[in-house]
């Protein structure tokens, strides 16, 4: 589950949204090869952050590159919608256990088989402690997974998961998740070939995956580039439409943006500050615009003093309405985003942009202003008490935007409201994670798989991950375990929608836009798509 | 002393030959010759042993204040002074109160310069942001230069095994990049929970100080074997003192070059330190954080990164020109014969 | 002057010591927790949470950490990156990018420094003289991050003169962008060096003697006021070329070159000690090597410099 807040290399890098490749199922894709398919195409990255493992690729860097060398057994189409990959069958009658099925006769690039066997291992090893994966977390839900995971464990193999032949094993989970098998195209849940445990360092570095793309011979140069070649095992819905993509390693987006004006670059994926203004123009024809699975919010966390109870709420609710998201996009933004109406994404199933509460997202500087007072006269606001939103300000445009916000809370409220720059993602973590925050600070949410409990659950659910307010409120969790519950994905929609109503009340969190990516595209490729997370489908792209 | 009158030019002395007796040539010949009696070489001659003595430095003032270099780049720097001091003076708008609905807006009455981003006043940021720029400029120039000069000069004047320690410890501070070195001062936890003007200062003292030193040393080193710091010992001076009233005073010119230039990129790397949120607190305003915030608009509004930019290049000339003033000064052998 | 370079390079030792201490230590002092930045702010398992620490010592004390560091050192182990990479790859593939950088960088300067601060001192208060001087308060009052984004638009989009960005093996040529960048702001320094220096020296007795010979003005300019003047200039260049290799960061952001500058920036961002320290240590080595160079240049310029 990703953060965007936790941009680290200029911006990007970090917790920012995994690339699940939307792997369009091919017939829906609408892209025939039209271009040139034996081309390079180059596309912009940033140097991963670790060996190239599933289980330890945690951010953008490495996931991109994973996407592109490896294939789950579900992958999500242009749309969100899940499809089979290399999964033949999911089958459960309990929500707890299940039956799955691979496809026969399907390869690693080096040949050798994929079977039962190599994700069972794979997720054996990232969910055992010794192996110090990342993402070992994300194998919580199987069982067996406290005891692998524990300090100094001596078992490795997770009771839950059993081979039963060469194309079939199942799952058990320590409990029953409905949407267990919405996660399995994430990346933490990609098969690794036997060859993986020998000795899993030097695999990261030269690994052998099953994807549309393979690492070329010696491709990965750290700090310059990564190239990838088609891998000729590959047959499914992704097949590479080019002769092989070239990520170039950039520490700045900037520098990318000039290269595809120069035509040195073929891709770039998010278009800088410094472009905003510019990039339809000084792209004609080659860019887009377009909303994905994400969003930017501002965490108001639980533990500080003025925020709590019944003058908290109040003031939560008076922040909310103190500035003018829309102001903010078209000055800052130059209009390339969309005002938030509730907590999680537009472009995802069972959005609802009438949730009943959600007025306090509406600009209104009256209604905030007799909020404010009428907390003060309930608990007043500590004389010289300035309001700051603490963020990393290594990421592109988070700086203009909270000195914009922080200037209308100031105006409209008459406090004295300011941004707290923070340089290093690592000091921002320090202060989240030992919750010494004196103030609000920047948050936004990527989807992992496309799901509106992916936006509540992991943020708000009591004691959750990610839930940096430190939020709770069991009547919000029991909606969505409910949610999680329910039979059909219209109910369950329903149920995590009724969740959000408590959060409006709550407000652990001020939501403020929802992200669209801006691509573009040099002179040398054909049109680009984007998928439903923001990334390009660069196995489809074309020269011309 | 250049001020001694010469028979040449001495009105007095300049007297028509006396006539002579007996055989003369129809030639004339013009003799410079005074007649001893009619030179006032007493006056000439005669040590006053009442007045002062004429120091380099009391030399160098009288020859600054004649020098329109000085008086230019003198009134400069008290107008930036006056500016930083009483910012009120010279824009009535608050250069806080900004709103959106301005942003990136154009000049307009009462708005010269036009607006920034968030809708600021650029004029009046202008003016309010002087204090800050000009503090963390001088202080820190101030800063390195006492540390660096004395160092320096230490270091290049008595050599062996001082030279040494500090020239080494010069070279692990340096192998610190500034900016670097900066990004950690401020992140230590005594500086970045009450950031100011000081903390900047600080960091760029601590890291910045070897330049000069190495500067200094240079020149010191180039001018304690001349010919006039011998014959200052000779004369019975101490060693020391002949660092302090010979060798220093020769050695400045690099130095006040340096120092000039240093001003003007110390205000800039604050920009540098803004840029990459280390440098004043967003409350503070400076050319800086100002130069910083206008980089991503620069292609569409470039205004707002130029009128920032040429407040401290007009502070910066300022200084390099008092900086060449004084060095004019302060070398007899520039000095218009 | 070889017992002098001999002595210079003995005392690398204690300052290498000195530096590594120094830098480990204001790493350790700078807030964040790396290992929670490792996680990208999800939650990690505190199994592997604390296995990472212990491979990184992280749960050590300062001291034993610095001990163990230097432990590793004996054996030429620089130790691991976040990410698992051997720093020593690391730094052996950021160095040489960013040597090319910072020589081109001091080539440029010194080369243009030296020829227009000598016009600009022989000439001064003239056309000449007053044109540098403006055009090097745009370079002092401008940004590297500012001047070098737009030089970028400029020659390498509009114009297309040069790739805006370096490609991956950082080949000389493409360099040449980038390292006039990097090399303006000590440009300025240069050129205002050796003015002041050339125009102190015009007037010195010397001068006059070598022109009363009767020898050429180029030849007096050349052998004698120059040779002369040199000592600032040679100083600043020296201790600029340390300067240039660690501090640029901004630059290698801008053209997207995979240098040392970067490296530091990131890897005390992310609280890699291993990598801040190799390359500081690596840095110091430049700048006594640098200042001796230095030193020995001064007895060269100047024979009144001796050293024993």
């Amino acid at each position: 589950m990703r953060f965007s807040r936790t941009s680290k290399a200029l911006g990007l890098a970090a917790v920012v949204a995994m690339s699940l490749s939307a792997c369009g199922g091919g017939t829906d894709s609408g892209n025939t090869a039209t271009g040139d398919t034996t081309k390079v195409i180059t596309a912009n990255n940033t140097e991963p952050e670790n060996g190239l493992l599933p289980a330890n690729t945690n951010e953008v860097g490495g996931g991109k590159v994973m996407d592109l060398i490896f294939t789950g057994l579900v992958s999500y189409d242009v749309t969100g919608r899940t499809v089979n990959e290399l999964a033949e069958s999911i089958e459960t009658e309990d929500s707890q256990n299940y039956t799955i099925k691979i496809k026969s006769g399907q390869t690693f690039s080096d040949g050798s088989p994929i079977t039962g066997k190599s994700f069972v291992d794979a997720w054996n090893f990232g969910a055992a402690a010794k192996n110090k994966q990342l993402n070992s977390y994300f194998f919580e839900s199987i069982k067996g997974y406290d005891t692998v995971s524990a300090e100094g464990a001596t078992v490795d193999t997770m009771e839950g998961l059993k081979v039963v032949d060469d194309t079939t094993f199942t799952v058990e989970l320590a409990q029953a998740e409905s949407d267990f098998p919405l996660r399995l195209g994430y990346t933490a849940f990609y098969p690794l070939p036997e060859s993986a445990f020998a000795d899993p360092a030097a695999f990261g570095q030269n690994p052998v995956g099953n994807g549309p793309y393979k690492l070329a011979e010696g491709g990965w140069k750290h700090d310059v580039s990564i190239e990838l070649v088609p891998n000729d095992k590959y047959n499914g819905p992704r097949k590479a439409q080019n002769g092989g993509v070239t990520f170039t390693i950039f520490t700045s987006l900037d520098a990318a943006y000039t290269s595809v004006q120069a035509d040195t670059l073929d891709v770039l994926k998010d278009v800088p500050p410094s472009g905003l203004q510019n990039f339809t123009t000084d792209f004609e024809g080659r860019n887009v615009n377009q909303p994905y699975a994400g969003n930017a919010n501002m965490t108001i966390p639980s533990y500080l003093p003025e925020f709590q109870g019944e003058a908290g709420t109040m003031r939560r609710q008076a922040i909310s309405m103190a500035f003018d998201r829309q102001q903010i996009i078209d000055k800052i933004f130059y209009g390339t985003k969309t005002v938030a109406t509730e907590f999680t994404s537009p472009v995802l199933d069972g959005f609802n942009k009438a949730i009943p509460g959600n007025e306090v997202l509406k600009f209104d500087a009256a209604k905030a202003k007799e909020l404010w007072a009428k907390a003060d006269a309930i608990s007043p606001w500590p004389a010289d008490k300035v309001f700051t939103v603490t963020s990393n300000i290594d990421g592109p445009g988070n700086k203009e935007y909270i000195t914009a916000m922080a200037n209308q809370i100031s105006t409209n409220l008459g406090i004295k409201a300011e941004l707290n720059p923070v340089t290093s993602f690592k000091e921002m973590r320090a202060m989240v994670n030992k919750k010494e925050l004196t103030g609000a600070s920047r948050a936004g949410w990527q989807a992992d798989y496309p799901s509106l409990y992916n936006f509540l659950g992991p943020l708000f659910g009591t004691g959750a991950g990610s839930n940096d307010g430190n939020y709770s409120n069991p009547a919000f969790d029991a909606k969505l375990k409910a949610g999680l519950a329910a039979t059909s994905v219209d109910e369950g929609n329903k149920l995590f929608n009724e969740a959000q109503e408590i959060l409006f009340k709550d407000m652990p969190a001020v939501p403020l836009w929802y992200q669209a990516v801006q691509g573009v595209w040099s002179n040398n490729v054909n049109t680009v798509q984007f998928g439903w997370d923001g990334q390009p489908l660069l196995y489809a792209v074309t020269a011309k | 002393m250049s001020e001694n009158l010469t028979p040449e030019n001495d009105p007095a002395a300049r007297v028509t030959p006396a006539s002579r007796q007996g055989k003369t040539s129809t030639r004339f010949i013009e003799h410079f010759v005074a007649p001893l009696e009619e030179t006032p070489l007493a006056a000439v001659d005669k040590v006053d042993e009442e007045a002062a003595p004429l120091s380099l430095w009391a030399d160098a003032w009288r020859n600054l204040r004649k020098q329109p270099l000085f008086i230019i780049s003198a009134l400069l720097i008290i107008l930036v002074v006056v500016v930083a001091v009483v910012p009120q003076w010279f824009a009535s708008v608050d250069p806080t109160s900004c709103t959106l609905d301005d942003s990136a807006e154009g000049a307009r009455a009462g708005h010269p310069l036009g607006f920034t981003l968030q809708g600021c006043d650029v004029y009046a940021r202008v003016i309010y942001g002087t204090r800050a720029s000009l503090m963390v400029g001088i202080f820190t120039t101030l800063g390195v230069l006492v540390i660096g000069g004395i160092m320096g000069a230490l270091a290049g004047y008595y050599g062996g095994w001082l030279d040494t320690i500090l020239a080494r410890l010069g070279d692990i501070f340096f192998a610190l990049p500034l900016i670097l070195g900066a990004i950690v001062i401020n992140q230590l936890p005594a500086f970045r929970d009450n950031r100011s003007v000081w903390t900047v200062v600080v960091a760029l003292v601590a890291f910045g100080w070897p330049q000069i030193a190495r500067i200094t040393r240079g020149a010191v080193l180039e001018n304690r074997n001349a010919d006039f710091v011998t014959a200052s010992k000779a004369l019975g001076l101490t060693p020391f003192r002949a660092l302090v009233k010979h060798v220093i005073p020769n050695s400045l010119a690099p130095i006040i070059v340096v120092a000039s230039i240093s001003l003007g990129t110390f205000i800039v790397a604050e920009a540098t330190l803004s840029f990459l949120g280390l440098g004043l607190p967003q409350s503070v305003m400076s050319w800086g954080n100002d130069i910083a915030a206008a980089q991503p608009q620069v292609r569409n509004n470039p205004g707002v990164l130029l009128w920032p930019a040429v407040a401290l290049s007009i502070t910066v000339l300022s200084f390099i020109m008092l900086g060449d003033a004084l060095r004019d000064a302060l070398d007899p052998k520039a000095r218009k014969r | 002057m070889v017992m002098f370079t001999i002595r210079r390079f003995l005392q690398l030792i204690p300052v290498f010591f000195g530096a590594t201490l120094l830098v480990y230590f204001l790493v350790f002092a700078t807030p964040g927790d790396p290992i929670a930045a490792l996680s990208g702010g999800k939650p990690m398992a505190p199994a592997v949470e604390a296995a990472l620490r212990a491979q990184y010592n992280l749960d050590q004390p300062f001291w034993m950490q610095y001990f163990l560091y230097l432990k590793n050192l004996v054996t030429l182990n620089l130790g691991q990156t976040f990410s698992g990479q051997e720093v020593a790859d690391v730094i052996a593939r950021a160095y040489p990018v960013t040597a090319r950088l910072a020589i081109m960088a001091l080539a440029f300067e010194a080369f243009f420094g030296i020829l227009f601060g000598v016009i600009a001192g022989l000439r001064k208060g003239k056309l000449f003289d007053s044109t540098v001087l403006v055009a090097s308060l745009v370079v002092i009052a401008v940004p590297t991050f500012v001047l070098g984004f737009v030089l970028q638009l400029v020659v390498g989009v509009k114009l297309g003169w040069a790739r805006p960005t370096v490609s991956g093996t950082a080949p000389w040529n493409e360099l040449i962008l980038p390292a006039l960048v990097l090399g303006l702001v000590s440009l300025a320094y240069v050129i205002r060096l050796t003015r002041a220096s050339i125009s102190e020296n015009m007037n010195a007795d010397y001068v006059r003697t070598a022109t009363a010979k009767g020898l050429s003005r180029r030849r007096v300019v050349v052998v004698h006021i120059l040779r002369n003047s040199l000592i600032p200039v040679v100083t600043f260049l020296g201790a600029d070329l340390g300067g240039l290799m660690g501090g640029a960061i901004v630059t290698e952001g801008i053209f997207n070159v995979p240098g040392v500058g970067n490296l530091l920036f990131q890897a005390i961002k992310k609280g890699e000690s291993a990598t801040v320290v190799a390359v500081v240590g690596i840095l110091v080595i430049v700048f006594v090597v640098a200042n001796l160079v230095v030193d020995l240049l001064y007895a060269w310029l100047d024979p009144r410099i001796r050293y024993v």
